[in-house]
């Protein structure tokens, strides 16, 4: 019943591995997108704007009430038929990227709804812009109790990577995948690439956390 | 839109104070906070607003900071309207620009002191100066040190306000809206959130500035004796009226309006 | 094709996907639902192995992905013994899944309720089930219904993965017209209103309900 081969679990490692690479890009790029354009959909709801408020607010709930995966397929099939051909990264990037900039929109609103309404005010004293209002006294504030919280959407984007399988980027499970139907074998590559998974989102949420310490210490807000 | 042809582009004269309030309105949907105001401060002159909760002393100041909006009348200082701008030759409400330029005539002390938590006591003392003035941070640096050797605060210039008292973190609140070089200083109610032994150390900052500076302040404050002690003119609010006001002898020795004597005396029996 | 003809032509089709998606979505719930009690439960259980089996449980099932899980289900599984079919590997997946996140928030919703209840309940000799059961659980669940609400929208749009294993779901569905067809700006497009739908006015409206519910009856409201 049990016929795990140690063999080739070895043979098929550095395909692994490789992959692995791929799924940390994809998962890096991905956040990085969703770190900048959260901020904006955050700020943009913060507007006194209400027809812009309430577009991005109603925008924010749909991304978040529908499938990811659904998304993804959205932006890779639906850009050709317009004439518009985007590669398999291209639109895995913009699909993962705008899900979860969703989800950090509502981070960071947390964040800056946890600014207490006298550091305004006592911004608005100093006779400061907008924009350094919250460059300078806002943000940094807001950043600290949104930190769980984006650390947590990290790890979650790096575990939504595997669906970008579906459209062709060769990350973990689309290796995986392939090299089970090439060798008929299916147990050794999605268990390793199980581990593969534990090995890295288990230390990272401990990483996570010493990172938020750190930042709590460095800005004195302890 | 309200009238605003009644009201001059500027106030000129030998006499013009630092701070008018004309006819000012505010209110909260149907709870009127304040009721057609008229309020002058001169050049230099300390001015001190007492009276029972909700009466709108703190209102006052947080209008001329421009922190609330007011529904009518026109506020000026130093000459100028602040919550109106000229436009085609009539007044108008003022746009963020023209705030950002009448604001910097006037600077502010919280009673939470509303220090920016993530700055040393200097770096929020020179916060102002280098970002929203552009001074190079050299000069930033001797200014705001200066400051904090004035309040007694410069052996924690470089301390975080987690780490110190209230007190001590209203006195750099000070240094901070110092650091501005305002023409006009507001307190609200500074030494509300202090223990009462630290009260003393930010009162005795403030009773400084009155004889160093040539600064015109407005103080709300519950500190009967304090107001006392260091204004030069003292009003009493009720119901959203100047009830009464007078040098601090004539309103404490002798009130002549009845809720003015109650007031007085219920803060002496409690006292 | 305009949209309409495009909605009467394959709205059988699209229906009967919608149909499957509910049908996971109601079982992954349950399943969800009965896992996270019982691993939130073992975890706060003082016996080391019991609380070591429930740790182990839900670090395995949130450390890595739902589609991985799916897999190894779907496709390891059967290696074992253990032959099931693709519809019970959907949402046995999505409910082992969702139920090890809904285990941190019953844990949470647990020490949530304050130390004086559990001693009242111990001071009226109240039996340790007893006291869990009818007193300490309904406290909590006031407490962990909210987060249960998104959990409920992550669980429906986990449902979704399962077309990757070929159960006719409205994904699965969706991509098949989208095949046989090439309208996919029309096909994924009606795909994501009606999963929006379903989230926004069913699922959402009936935890929001079921709060209030919860609320009144514990006189909270």
């Amino acid at each position: 019943m049990f016929d795990w081969n140690w063999e080739f679990a070895w043979e098929i490692l550095p395909r692994l591995i490789v992959a692995t690479g791929n799924t940390l890009i994809a998962a890096g790029a991905g956040y990085a997108i969703a770190l900048v354009l959260g901020l904006v959909l955050a700020i943009a709801q913060r507007t006194p704007y209400r027809g812009l408020t309430f577009v991005v607010r109603e925008f924010v709930e749909f991304i978040r009430s529908t499938p990811l995966l659904l998304q993804i397929f959205f932006v890779f099939y639906v850009g050709p038929q317009f004439g518009l051909r985007l590669s398999p990264w291209a639109s895995g990037m913009i699909a993962i990227g705008l899900h979860y900039s969703c989800y950090l929109s509502e981070v960071y609103r947390g964040g800056l709804d946890s600014v207490p309404r006298g550091q305004w005010e006592a911004a608005t004293a100093l006779n400061m812009t907008i924009a350094q209002k919250y460059r300078r006294i806002i943000i940094p504030q807001a950043i600290v109790p949104a930190l769980a919280g984006m650390g947590n959407y990290l790890v979650g984007i790096f575990k939504d990577t595997p669906m970008l399988s579906v459209i062709g980027v060769a990350e973990l499970i689309h290796t995986a995948n392939a090299i089970g139907s090439e060798h008929y074998r299916f147990l050794e590559p999605f268990t390793l690439v199980g581990l593969i998974f534990l090995a890295i989102s288990l230390p990272a949420a401990g990483l996570i956390r010493g990172f938020e310490n750190f930042i709590r210490r460095k800005l004195g807000l302890q | 839109m309200e009238d605003m042809s009644g009201y001059p582009h500027e106030l000129t004269g030998e006499n013009t104070p630092m701070v008018s309030f004309k006819n000012v309105r505010k209110s909260y949907g149907s709870l009127v906070v304040l009721d057609d105001l008229d309020l002058d401060v001169t050049t230099g002159e300390m001015v001190s607003i007492i009276g029972p909760s909700g009466s709108g002393k703190t209102t006052v100041l947080r209008m001329l900071m421009t922190l609330e909006k007011i529904n009518g009348g026109c506020i000026y200082v130093d000459g100028k309207p602040l919550t109106h701008m000229p436009k085609n030759g009539g007044l108008v409400p003022a746009n963020e620009r023209h705030l950002r330029e009448r604001r910097a005539d006037i600077g502010m002390c919280f009673q939470h002191f509303n220090l920016f938590p993530h700055m040393t006591a200097l770096e929020n003392c020179m916060e102002g100066p280098v970002h929203v003035l552009g001074i190079s941070k050299a000069e930033a640096r001797d200014r705001s040190e200066e400051l904090l050797e004035l309040v007694g605060m410069i052996n924690k210039k470089d301390e975080h306000p987690s780490r110190l008292s209230g007190g001590q973190q209203q006195r750099v609140a000070i240094a901070r809206a110092l650091a501005m070089r305002p023409k006009v200083m507001l307190f609200d109610e500074v030494t509300s959130a202090l223990d009462p032994e630290v009260i003393g150390e930010v009162t005795n900052v403030i009773r400084g500035l009155v004889d160093e500076h040539n600064l015109t302040m407005l103080m709300v404050t519950h500190q009967m004796g304090f107001a006392r002690d260091i204004s030069d003119r003292v009003c009493f609010f009720y119901g959203g009226k100047i009830e009464e006001q007078g040098s601090p002898a004539e309103l404490f020795g002798n009130p002549q309006r009845e809720r003015t004597q109650q007031f007085l005396s219920a803060v002496r029996e409690a006292v | 094709m305009d949209i309409f003809e495009f909605l009467v032509q394959y709205w059988p089709r699209i229906l009967s996907g919608v149909g499957v998606t509910v049908a996971q979505f109601v079982l992954a719930a349950i399943l969800g639902i009965a896992v996270a009690l019982t691993m939130g439960l073992l975890k706060l259980s003082t016996n080391k192995v019991l609380k070591g089996f429930a740790v182990t449980y839900i670090e395995i099932f949130r450390g890595t992905s739902l589609l991985v899980q799916l897999y190894w289900i779907f496709f390891v599984l059967p290696l074992f013994g253990f032959s099931i079919d693709k519809f019970t590997a959907g949402y046995v997946a999505v409910g082992m899944n969702i139920g090890a996140y809904g285990a941190e928030l019953v844990r949470g919703g647990i020490l949530s309720v304050p130390k004086g209840q559990w001693e009242a309940a111990l001071a009226i000799n109240m039996s340790p089930a007893k006291r869990m059961w009818r007193i300490i659980l309904p406290q909590a669940l006031i407490n962990m219904l909210p987060p249960w609400g998104n959990l409920m929208i992550e669980l429906l749009k986990g449902t979704a993965l399962i077309s990757l294993i070929s159960v006719a779901d409205l994904m699965f569905v969706t991509k098949q017209i989208n095949a046989s067809t090439f309208l996919s700006a029309q096909a994924f497009g009606i795909a994501l209103i009606i999963y929006y739908i379903l989230a926004r006015f069913l699922v959402t409206p009936f935890m929001r309900w079921l709060e209030r519910f919860m609320a009144r009856k514990m006189g909270r409201a």
